[in-house]
């Protein structure tokens, strides 16, 4: 058997809380990830869910080593990336991307689409520039993007059509991972569809193995091959995605599942009372 | 008649780039002690809506352009400055989206509520500081009169969303307005806010008009749904029928490209995305403003020439389609 592509163990990030104006000291740690650990097999997708300040992106930044782990393993493609640095860290980078919540936020308003898909290229120094020139437009249609759009800005595009865009930069440089933090949590419904159906057309066609961050529990399903919930820093369960949304094992997942508001009047009552009957299991999560 | 009443109502902004028809027609009615919720995608005109409602948008470059505003029997498209402040807050009250920024984060909430009480109950001071007290515990605030004398930033999201609407309804007022009231919280938090607003509405019989972009949401909370897309109502009727029913092209296609909690089968199927995106409002379609993405629109075709009328299809569901769902299944036959 193969090993996974991705193995994540005993995963800490901590920061410090420092206090004093001018010797400053340390007075404790915010334990913004505490022990995590999963895996992702080549492919695959791990949904990781969870509520906002559970420490989910910063265990995907510490994944991507942007930030470093305070202690722990990330083992990706059978290499141990904690103590990677330099030439190294970064040859390595080229096989792990990511695509952001915000495509206003993560696009440089000042570049065209060409130069933005194009950078990665550049920065790794990969291609003459008429190569690029062809690797942007071939890019851009793969992701369902208008090549004859290549001179214009960012904001000329709607927030669906700039997520295009992150994501042609971030299949640029052929990645085995791509980190897909909360997606499509700034688009309308009807745009969202089209990009889950993207991301998923991508995975097939590509083979790429994805770590799938979202708040939204509908959208996490219909991406993700396991699932991890993620609360105040630990991973409170995780397991086949249909397990976990049919057989919950622990109450804050429980919880998680029927706070989700569902478009569907007759199925309203019986959550509703659920969620009463597991009030008091979420008010003791909340309260630690 | 209907507690609130919007007819034709049609809102306008005035810019450089031409004038944008955010709000082009709308009419729709809130029952007393009833929720109607309004759905729709960002730039549909649904918060537009609700500020024109208050009478707060921003003028210029904002102005109603016609229509009626009925409330309560008065037209408040006619009404004064003056005579709104005593509506707005006494017998309408509004939950925003973002409490931080709806509050004064350098007043304590006790100030706050004080405030409103006081301008529109005339209470003493002393009364509306116990009274602001009962208000707090009522929307499930712990050791509520101890936190009269907290500033907004010491409350989390959720529970400044409570101070929210415990100043909404502190003057009992028979009608709330809730703009994306849940859209800033996390989902557990969203489900006891939602629970909260829908007691309180019920125990107090207030009216609500819910305004969201999630079906959920609705479907969790309104008696009845009006959908609206460009600037227009598209769809409307009462809750069950809506979901289970959809008729127009817009809800129904809104209503399966969300992805189903419940759906064993779906991470092996892709969702049914809507191709294109809404309109530009600065130059609307003169005919069907979904024609361009509706799957039933054929070129030559009558609502891709003129404008669909809102017509009433059985009892209380309306659709502005020529295309809607139970024709279809008629014609097809």
């Amino acid at each position: 058997m193969t090993p996974p592509l991705l193995t994540v163990s005993d995963l800490m990030v901590h920061f410090p809380i420092r206090r004093g104006l001018l010797f400053d000291r340390t007075v404790g740690h915010v334990k913004a990830v505490d022990g995590v650990g999963f895996e992702i097999e080549e492919g695959q997708t791990l949904g990781l869910v969870g509520e906002s300040g559970s420490g989910k992106s910063t265990t995907a930044y510490a994944v991507l080593q942007l930030l470093r782990p305070t202690a722990g393993s990330v083992r990706f493609d059978g290499r141990e990336l904690t103590g990677l640095r330099g030439e190294t860290l970064r040859q390595m980078r080229r096989q792990m991307q990511i695509v952001f919540q915000d495509p206003h936020a993560s696009l440089n308003p000042r570049m065209t689409v060409g130069r933005i898909v194009a950078e990665p290229l550049q920065a790794h120094g990969i291609g003459t520039r008429r190569s690029r020139r062809a690797s942007v437009a071939r890019l851009l249609e793969l992701v369902g993007f208008d090549p004859s759009y290549t001179n214009r800005y960012p904001h000329e595009f709607s927030g669906g059509q700039r997520q295009r865009i992150g994501i042609a930069r971030a299949l640029a440089l052929n990645p085995k991972l791509i980190v897909c933090d909360e997606p499509v949590s700034a688009l309308d419904v009807s745009i969202q569809a089209q990009i889950l159906n993207l991301l998923k057309d991508l995975q097939r066609d590509l083979g790429l193995t994805y770590l799938f961050i979202a708040h939204d529990l509908a959208v996490v399903r219909a991406m993700s091959d396991t699932i991890a919930v993620m609360h105040d820093g630990r991973l409170v369960e995780q397991g086949p995605a249909e397990q976990v949304y049919t057989r919950p094992q622990t109450d804050y997942t429980r919880a998680l599942l029927a706070a989700v508001p569902v478009a569907d009047p007759e199925r309203m009552l019986a959550r509703k009372a659920e969620r009463r009957h597991l009030e008091p299991a979420v008010s003791r999560a909340f309260s630690a | 008649m209907a507690l609130l009443e919007l007819s034709d109502l049609r809102a306008h902004f005035f810019t450089r780039e031409g004038v944008v028809h955010a709000v082009d027609g709308v009419s729709l009615a809130v029952e007393a002690g009833s929720t109607l919720g309004l759905v729709g995608e960002s730039g549909c005109g649904k918060s537009v809506t609700a500020l024109s409602i208050m009478r707060l948008l921003p003028t210029p470059p904002a102005r109603i352009v016609s229509g009626g505003i009925s409330f309560d029997g008065r037209d408040l498209t006619k009404l004064s400055e003056r005579e709104l402040e005593d509506v707005r807050g006494r017998e309408i009250g509004m939950v925003f989206q973002d409490p931080m920024t709806a509050l004064n984060p350098t007043l304590t909430i006790g100030t706050q509520i004080v405030e409103v009480l006081q301008r529109h109950l005339g209470l003493d001071r002393r009364r509306a500081r116990r009274r602001a007290g009962e208000l707090l515990a009522e929307v499930g605030i712990p050791r509520a009169h101890e936190r009269l004398d907290d500033y907004p930033h010491r409350f989390s999201g959720g529970m400044r969303q409570r101070v929210g609407i415990a100043m909404a309804i502190a003057c009992e007022p028979r009608l709330v307005i809730a703009d994306e009231p849940t859209t800033a919280l996390d989902v557990t938090v969203q489900a006891q806010v939602l629970d909260l607003l829908d007691d309180l509405r019920r125990e107090r019989q207030m009216a609500m008009l819910l305004i969201t972009h999630n079906m959920g949401v609705v479907a969790e909370s309104a008696d009845d749904v009006a959908v609206m897309y460009a600037g227009q109502i598209v769809e409307q009727a009462p809750a069950p029928d809506l979901f289970s029913r959809p008729e127009h092209p817009y809800t129904e296609a809104l209503l399966s490209a969300l992805p189903d909690l419940d759906d064993h089968e779906a991470r092996q199927s892709r969702l049914t995305a809507i191709p294109g995106r809404p309109p530009d409002l600065i130059d609307p379609p003169v005919a069907c403003r979904f024609a361009a993405r509706c799957p039933f629109a054929e070129r030559g075709d009558c609502c891709v020439l003129e404008p669909p009328a809102l017509r009433e299809l059985r009892p209380g569901h309306w659709v502005r389609s020529a295309h809607p769902t139970s024709e279809r299944h008629l014609s097809h036959a």
